[in-house]
């Protein structure tokens, strides 16, 4: 395409014809501010802050929908900009209850950025919105009405990008109110989309930072913390967050020792890595993968480590309950290591050890709570932090996260294979699997040759549904990766094409969770991704059947009456 | 002659009130490419204070719909919507239906609780397409991306009778004017589109003999004119509404035009649905802030997402402008307004 010129702010600038302003003002690092919009949605231009004055124009423009034209002279700051800008932001400020104390936002919130950057007066017009309600989906997400600035960007994130369409606009003009619908067909599946996509906090996770600061401070408990494999790739994003993603920025940045230094400062008394866990997982759903195929067993198989995933299975398409492998998730699978294997070496009694995840999800903080997870009486995890969470934990203690000096997490828990890292990416789970399971099915054939992949590009990236043909034990498995819960029905409607598939409800896998940093963008997904690859490729172990600590703790947990079960697999049941 | 040349010949424009060029609207449609094309007949008539599209319907829907059926064949189009609101379809359906007969029009009823937004253009492809009834982003225009993303005409009962009148050579170049308010012969009336507004209130024998002001185009969005100011042919969608000064003060005035707009606003963009609430507040405030009401209002006219917005500042700034500010002495006697403040917020 032909480029063409145009001024921003007197800067000559050549770009492509077919963008918006506020495109090519991103790409130059110049500065639009902007609520209601988001590169993962259609332009909606409802907030009408993003506004810009255009040579030759009588009113003036929204940057997110004006598409550049050759010789447009656009300013992002005149007086006239600048009255309309500011007037706009102070009116949603109103709608706004600010609930700065105990905000896990207040340290980089989008709107106080907003209000010291143009000297906003935030009580210029009185609040009113304070009678609205907060609406709580389980334990996991909530939608605080005295918070929404009517931007709707959760109501784009849970129909357009999801396609669940749990939320809804009631009522219209300064009444409207997003909230759950009333149609009992339809459920949340917790996977807090709406959350990552809320510029302003409104919606969010339910927190249960406070209730781990209490444990952190009882004495008498062993706290531990364990933590996703997508944490350690996003958790820079909050330390260091630039005014605009295409302002370069931490995206992508591998923070593995600062993640568990960070957690040791906070007092947690032991830091384990759910890699560790992962490669259980990956162990034991390999295996259950070549049962199925030698026993004739439900086929396919489909993942179930992504708990918004198992929530709609459940909800919407119990059938398929058969189908989703019974073991457990990476996190339920090493806490019960904890709380079993690790106990009883370091003495320490399983009801005194309370076990923290910090994950990229609030669906997790759902799944904690099951009580199938049980193993001997206690549940395996304790709390759920997203990541956001863990953020807010570390910048309300004052931790210097950046100059946090690496450290390890404790052993014999916080070994793991590449197969372990790749865990948090859409394909990860699917591709340590295989890696497993074509070594596990050439075992018990020693004399035949044995053809193993170590990896599976095309099973990797954002794609909607991703498919590749593996060789499993003498079989051709066609396998499919479904990238985002949005991309999940045509699958569903196509299942007997399939012997094998993962599925992830958020886009991206967990690297792009509901409790990742915000903002979460197609372009931050990918950096995220591609440091966990380059982490699969500097381990000297990338298979999760190489992991030593892994295999002593299940040859361990074999050894004991009826534990192997409990800790390792689990069932499900249809929910409406 | 061709039916465009007729139309462009005839000069016709659209009679919803933005007043656009017929023929260059059908062209567009006609040039789309698309699937599909659709004709819209605009029958809500949403405005307060007009009512002519009602009178056409009760008495000229044979030019309507022949009107219609002269854009379906002209575009090849698939269907035709009547999108009429609930109170004219209860009246005119069943004379429509026998009219209509065979062809491929159908009836769509505005949702009722659609309000005004609800015969906005775009927002009628929405509505029609059981979507949420809001405007939408603008391009792509309907002519191009309309109903279910197909090129779509869009035009009003008047304009449709138009082209009716035109192609069988009966244009007399007349409009239909609503007279309301206070004068004694209201209604519906066909005049030359060139008569003044006087020339028109005369005619009706509803020329006031007390002092007055009128709103012309309609009693929400029309722009407020004084005595002085009627040597105009009547904008818009043609309506006149009489005031009189004395009966009218300009707090309910203001504040009614307000409640209108905020029961109507449908609450898409920041400038509308806050900006609307906090000028309404604003009159309820003991010490009106009127340089940030009129910050407030320009704002609506600045950045608003579509023509509802934009529009509500005219009534309001030209009764201000027009009338108040013309009253004799300085003191206007309302919340603290006075020439001062008119003279450096309100007049641009």
């Amino acid at each position: 395409m032909k480029k063409i010129k145009i001024k921003i702010n007197n800067k000559k600038i050549i770009c492509s014809p077919d963008k918006t302003i506020g495109q090519v003002a991103h790409e130059n690092g110049i500065f639009i501010p902007g609520l209601c919009y988001h590169p993962d949605f259609p332009v909606k231009g409802n907030c009408r802050i993003c506004v810009v004055e255009i040579k030759g124009e009588k009113k003036l423009s929204l940057s997110c929908e004006k598409i550049v034209r050759d010789g447009m002279e656009i300013w992002t700051d005149t007086e006239r900009v600048k009255k309309s800008r500011n007037l706009n932001i102070e009116l949603i400020f109103a709608e706004h209850i600010e609930k700065c104390p105990t905000c896990i936002w207040n340290v980089h919130c989008g709107l106080l950025g907003l209000a010291e950057r143009y000297k906003i007066e935030i009580k210029r017009f009185p609040d009113r919105k304070s009678r609205r309600k907060i609406y709580r989906f389980a334990n996991a997400v909530e939608i605080d009405g005295t918070q929404c600035i009517d931007c709707r960007n959760c109501l784009d994130a849970c129909s357009l990008l999801q396609n669940i369409n749990y939320l809804e606009l009631k009522g219209k003009g300064v009444d409207q109110e997003v909230v759950p619908v009333k149609n009992k067909k339809i459920d949340c599946i917790y996977c807090g989309q709406c959350a990552v996509h809320c510029p302003v906090g409104a919606a969010q996770e339910q927190s249960q930072w406070e209730m781990v600061e209490k444990v952190l401070a009882d004495k008498k408990k062993i706290v531990v913390a364990q933590f996703a494999p997508s944490i350690r790739v996003s958790i820079g994003e909050e330390f260091n967050l630039p005014a605009s993603p295409s302002l370069g920025g931490p995206y992508g940045k591998i923070l593995t020792g600062q993640v568990v230094a960070g957690l040791k400062e906070l007092g947690f008394n032991y830091i384990f890595d759910v890699n560790f866990g992962a490669d259980v997982t990956t162990m034991v759903e390999a295996q259950e993968l070549l049962e199925r195929i030698k026993n004739k067993g439900v086929m396919p198989m489909i993942t179930s480590c992504c708990p918004a995933w198992v929530k709609y299975v459940e909800f919407y398409h119990p059938e398929l309950i058969p189908n989703l492998t019974t073991a457990r998730s990476p996190h339920i699978h090493s806490a019960g290591v904890i709380k079993t294997y690790w106990a009883n070496q370091t003495n320490i009694k399983p009801k005194d050890i309370i076990v923290v995840s910090v994950m990229p999800c609030t669906a997790k903080k759902f799944e904690a709570t099951r009580k199938e997870l049980k193993v001997r009486g206690l549940y395996p995890v304790d709390y759920v932090l997203t990541t956001r969470e863990f953020a807010w934990l570390l910048k309300k203690n004052n931790i210097s996260f950046s100059n946090l000096k690496s450290s390890k997490a404790d052993n014999p828990l916080g070994e793991y294979s590449g197969a372990g890292a790749i865990y948090g990416g859409s394909g990860g789970v699917m591709e340590s699997a295989l890696r497993t399971a074509q070594f596990l099915a050439c075992g018990k054939n020693k004399g035949k040759i044995c053809k193993t992949r170590l990896e599976f590009k095309e099973i990797r990236g954002l794609g909607g549904v991703k498919e590749t043909i593996a060789s499993v034990a003498d079989k051709k498995l066609r396998v499919a990766v479904v990238n985002g819960i949005g991309n999940i029905e045509p699958v569903i409607d196509n299942l007997g094409k399939y012997d094998y598939i993962e599925v992830m409800a958020c886009p991206g896998g967990c690297i792009g969770g509901g409790g990742q940093p915000i903002p979460t963008t197609d372009e931050i997904r990918k950096k995220r991704i591609a440091a966990l690859y380059k982490l699969d490729k500097s381990k000297k172990i990338r298979k999760a059947h190489e992991n030593k600590g892994v295999l002593e703790a299940l040859v361990w947990l074999k050894e004991q009456d009826k534990l192997e079960y409990q800790v390792l697999h689990t069932g499900y049941k249809k929910r409406n | 002659m061709d039916i465009l040349n007729k139309i462009r010949k005839a000069g016709l424009v659209g009679r919803g009130g933005a007043g656009f060029p017929t023929a260059d609207k059908w062209e567009a449609v006609k040039k789309a490419k698309g699937a599909n094309k659709y004709v819209v007949c605009n029958a809500s008539e949403g405005e307060p204070g007009v009512a002519k599209d009602s009178y056409i319907l009760e008495n000229f829907s044979k030019e309507v719909v022949d009107g219609m059926k002269k854009a379906i064949d002209f575009l090849g189009a698939e269907k035709a919507y009547i999108y009429i609101n609930h109170n004219y379809y209860k009246k005119f359906n069943k004379n429509l239906a026998k009219i209509i007969g065979k062809a491929l029009i159908e009836f769509f009823i505005k949702p009722i609780d659609s309000g005004y937004i609800g015969g906005e253009e775009s927002s009628i492809l929405n509505a029609i397409e059981g979507r949420r009834v809001e405007p939408r982003l603008r391009p792509p225009f309907p002519t191009t991306s309309g109903l279910w993303g197909c090129p779509t005409l869009i035009n009003n009962v008047e304009t449709f009778y138009n082209v009716s009148l035109v192609m069988s050579n009966r244009c007399k170049k007349e409009r239909f004017y609503t007279i309301s308010g206070d004068c004694l012969w209201t209604g519906v009336f066909s005049f030359p589109q060139s008569w003044t507004i006087e020339k028109i209130l005369k005619e009706t024998k509803n020329y006031p003999k007390f002092p007055f002001f009128i709103q012309v185009g309609g009693e929400g969005s029309g722009e407020v004119l004084d005595s002085s100011q009627l040597r105009r042919p009547a904008s818009g969608a043609g309506s006149i509404t009489v005031y009189s000064v004395l009966k009218h003060k300009p707090e309910n005035l203001i504040k009614g035009w307000l409640d209108f707009f905020l029961n109507e606003s449908c609450g898409k963009c920041t400038p509308c649905r806050e900006g609307v609430y906090r000028l309404r507040e604003i009159m309820d405030l003991p010490n009106s802030d009127w340089r940030l009401f009129v910050d407030l209002l320009n704002n609506l006219e600045e950045i608003s997402f579509c023509g509802l917005g934009c529009v509500v500042p005219i009534p309001i700034k030209s009764y201000v402008n027009n009338v108040l500010a013309k009253m004799p002495g300085n003191k206007i006697n309302f919340k603290g307004l006075d020439k001062k403040i008119i003279g450096e917020c309100f007049k641009q």
